[in-house]
């Protein structure tokens, strides 16, 4: 297993330059892994075409993500290495992860580095000149690569440069400000797309030997969450609608510190990195009285510092589903703090006091002052209120160990697709993930596959495939517009969000999901009759791609619930309530659940048939995670 | 609290005018986003055509939001962009005038949200390092200076939102421009191509029509990551420095 990627690598077909010259490639996304891969094809010689819906691609939300980047450089000398990463990342995801997938990872983790810092990413350093590490959850070792608070926004811009040199160079031609709506299909080979021109409402056919969906994840199913306001589903939607399986739709990130909920008309969470683990400290009060108490009155013996408690080898620092689930056990034991009761304390008071607050100042300067600009309190002064919040989908759509999904010719990169990270990812891996796919995995991969299209030639974009999804495009556009009813889809999306968290959230169990599943359908059927969209379809209408993507994302919420509710057991982030051992931690079941819970769409309203990938497991032994 | 809302409308039904709105009661822990969110619901509700305004991650970093509110770009606070503006910062009963970035470059395309592509053409004409992927050595290979690398990340900071041209009478955009110029001249792996890449760039920031720059410094003012004008400086010495290599190379 450990020497398949190198074999693979050996004797997958290629393409000769030559022929690559002919062969055109659509990526759909410019996000780390959209830009990475059009980048990358575009260096190697392929014609390729690259959507986004943004104004430009460097805006893709991989630009949000904060604390690092995972590589098994062992650059500290702490111990790290391939297998290690690999291990920790199979552990981390609670056993549900294909082996052969994330072992690649870990193998390319290191020249994602060397890449990125040869494209000028400005990575922390330190005083001898080379490259600074911190600790992420879920790990022993310092491998996360970090560039302040703002490592995504780096490693985005870098790829966003490297993208802009294909563009300039003619190799890569932009498409902004454009959605996918369709993926066309001819004799079951995936042939190109049917896009909506934002500006202009008009609808475009493009046609290519492969496309490849780097569209992120699902995160805003639940309307608020720490996604961007714009990600959606509904290019991921639409391949799953056209045949593409969709892997472990249920299996949600839960971070563990955001910024909490102030009020009903919130619109998104603010994620406060999980670096901050590393000094701050999570505690609530022991006395449910003490709770909306000055925090800095009540006594060392009268505070409760949970993790350290329950998890001593970690501490702070286990991972995200665990660290979201104690923060919850202590809010429903009436130990939450503020107004809500909806919050725990995270306590940087030990730190300052221990290195002093400009050491603090320098590691979390930018976090600090986000923090106080949005909640208006200082956290230097006084401890901050966090909670968890929906940040990342583990769950995509299923791909093979080429990245292609069920449909021939369509592949998926990055959070877009299930592979990686089982039922949940440790911290700085979704950046490696989505660079690891891009730059380093999909450009071998993808030649497999193409290697048997060079004698295809141009496809053509006046056939009858083509002529089909445009007019089913054209008529749910036109049915949207139609409906003339009362609300906005915003006020759908609230609805359906409210829905998802309160039952396909941090703790799910059967009743509560047979419940969820009815409401969506109710809410689904009330939204085709009431649903209002303002403005025309041949203009730059925002309401309309809002109410697409409401439409879509009420399908995915009613499968998540499906497969939710066929899991019984708990793992990683999906914790059932009716599957947990004595000590309130995720019980899982390997006789009978240890596969990939692959989904195929069988029609509007019908029930979507399962199909099941076995994982097997050879070179890491499975036993409990444990984290004590 | 109860605001007044001068919004700039433009497309449509309307010709290019200020529309005013009322609304009656803005929570002061809303983001000033979530307030125009709010207009637009109740637009909705009146089925009248919603605001139209970029913005997308909103925490301050993909440099989506844009907005000259009370003619400042990003709204009165230092160092912030409008999507992390909270209505704490306004009182009951202010009038609020809010347009989009005004430049020739960046044209309008519906109400509130600005064409701002030129961005992306200046970055195509060199802002890069011609690194292929798979042609990298390790990472440790090339020792940065910590003060160095500082200073680098400093103007890769910038998000391309745009403010600097906003904020400029001139619509310059010297600081975004030299950012760039700036964030890979200070680094090792950026001296190749450091003189081409300065010609380059500038060449076609001038033909997306940006006007010149006339050291008001209101770009750094107005900048919601703090990018200071000594970039501008830099740019300019790299500028001249690759005039003059250039005039050498050819006689």
């Amino acid at each position: 297993m450990s020497e398949k990627w190198e074999d693979y690598k050996g004797h997958v077909p290629l393409v000769a330059p030559n022929n690559k010259r002919r062969i055109d490639v659509i990526i759909i996304g410019s996000g780390l892994a959209g830009a990475s891969a059009a980048a990358s094809l575009g260096e190697l010689g392929y014609n390729v075409k690259c959507f986004t819906f943004h104004d430009s691609p460097r805006r893709a939300h991989s630009i949000a993500a904060q604390g690092g980047i995972n590589a098994a450089k062992n650059y500290r000398n702490d111990g790290d290495s391939v297998y290690r990463l690999f291990y920790d990342t199979i552990k981390g995801g609670d056993y549900r992860a294909r082996e052969a997938n994330v072992h690649r990872l870990a193998e390319v983790s290191a020249h994602i580095i060397d890449q990125c810092v040869a494209q000028g990413v400005p990575f922390a350093r330190e005083y001898g000149g080379l490259l600074d590490n911190r600790s992420f959850g879920g790990t022993q070792v310092s491998r996360t690569f970090y560039a302040r608070g703002q490592t995504g926004q780096q490693l985005l811009i870098g790829a966003y440069q490297a993208l802009s040199r294909q563009v300039k160079l003619g190799t890569v031609k932009m498409y902004n400000r454009h959605e996918m709506l369709d993926v066309v299909l001819v004799d079951g080979q995936c042939r190109g797309i049917i896009a909506r021109n934002l500006l202009t409402g008009e609808l475009e056919r493009h046609s290519a030997h492969a496309v490849v969906l780097c569209t992120g994840g699902y995160g805003n199913v639940f309307y608020l969450s720490t996604n961007a306001m714009l990600s959606n589903t509904t290019a991921a939607w639409r391949a799953h609608r056209r045949g593409a399986f969709f892997g472990n739709p249920c299996f949600t990130q839960i971070h563990p510190t955001c910024i909490p909920v102030s009020g009903e008309y919130q619109s998104k969470l603010t994620l406060m990195s999980e670096s901050l683990r590393n000094d701050g400290r999570c505690w609530v009060p022991k006395n449910p009285a003490d709770r909306l108490k000055d925090p800095r009155e009540i006594a060392e013996a009268d505070r409760d510092y949970y993790l350290e408690r329950r998890y001593p080898a970690f501490g702070n620092l286990v991972p995200r589903d665990i660290a979201s689930r104690a923060a919850k056990v202590a809010c429903d034991e009436g130990l939450g703090v503020g107004k809500s009761g909806l919050a725990v304390y995270l306590d940087f008071a030990d730190a300052i006091k221990r290195k002093g607050r400009a050491t603090v100042e320098a590691a979390y300067g930018n976090l600090f002052e986000m923090y106080e600009k949005i909640t208006g309190e200082n956290p230097y002064e006084m401890p901050m209120r966090i909670y968890p919040a929906v940040h990342y989908t583990m769950g995509g759509l299923w791909v093979d160990y080429e990245l292609m999904t069920t449909i021939p010719g369509l592949y998926a990169c990055g959070e877009a697709n299930f592979s990686d990270h089982g039922a949940n990812r440790l911290g700085a891996s979704a950046l490696m993930q989505g660079l690891a796919d891009g730059y380093f995995v999909l450009p071998y991969t993808i030649g497999a596959y193409l290697s048997r299209e060079i004698r295809t030639g141009e496809i053509p974009t006046n056939t009858p495939e083509f002529d089909a999804a445009e007019k089913e495009v054209r008529e749910r556009i036109a049915r949207l517009r139609g409906i003339g009813g009362k609300q906005s889809a915003e006020s759908f999306h609230r609805r359906l969000g409210k829905i998802m968290w309160d039952k396909c959230g941090m703790a799910r169990n059967a009743k509560g999901l047979e419940q969820a599943i009815k409401e969506i359908r109710d809410l689904r059927a009330e939204f085709w009759r009431d649903v209002f969209v303002p403005g025309s379809d041949a203009e730059y209408n925002p309401e309309l791609e809002k109410a697409w993507r409401v439409a879509d994302f009420m399908e995915l919420g009613e499968l998540m619930c499906q497969d939710a509710l066929h899991r019984n057991e708990s793992c990683g982030g999906h914790f059932r309530e009716e599957y947990q051992t004595e000590d309130g931690e995720a019980k899982r079941d390997d006789v009978n659940y240890m596969y990939v819970a692959a989904w195929e769409w069988k029609g509007e309203g019908e029930q979507a048939a399962l199909h099941k990938e076995p994982l097997e497991y050879e070179e890491v032994k499975v036993t409990q995670r444990s984290y004590k | 609290m109860r605001l007044t809302l001068k919004i700039w409308r433009q497309g449509g039904q309307y010709k290019g005018e200020y529309v005013t709105y009322q609304l009656p009661d803005v929570n002061p822990d809303m983001s000033f986003l979530e307030m125009l969110d709010v207009l637009n619901e109740q637009l909705i509700s009146q089925r009248e055509d919603p605001v139209a305004f970029e913005h997308d991650c909103r925490e301050g970093i993909c440099g989506t939001c844009s907005l000259v509110i009370n003619g400042r770009p990003h709204g009165p606070m230092k160092g912030t962009t409008t999507c992390q503006v909270h209505m704490r910062h306004y009182h009951d009963g202010d009038t609020i005038v809010i347009e989009p970035f005004r430049a020739q470059a960046f044209p309008v395309v519906k109400d509130l949200v600005v064409d701002r592509s030129a961005f992306d053409r200046i970055i195509q004409a060199g802002g890069y390092v011609s690194v292929n992927t798979g042609q990298a050595q390790d990472a440790n290979a090339i020792p940065i200076e910590k003060e160095t690398a500082s200073r680098a990340f400093d103007a890769a900071a910038c998000i391309g939102c745009g403010a600097c041209v906003a904020a400029c009478p001139n619509a310059s955009a010297m600081l975004f421009t030299s950012a760039k110029i700036s964030h890979l001249a200070l680094l090792p792996q950026g001296q190749v191509e450091r003189q081409k890449r300065v010609l380059a760039m500038v060449a076609q920031m001038d033909k997306e029509g940006f006007g010149k720059c006339s050291n008001v410094t209101a770009c750094e003012a107005e900048c919601p990551k703090e990018i200071s004008v000594e970039n501008i400086a830099r740019m300019n010495r790299e500028y001249l420095a690759a005039v003059f290599a250039s005039e050498k190379e050819m006689a």
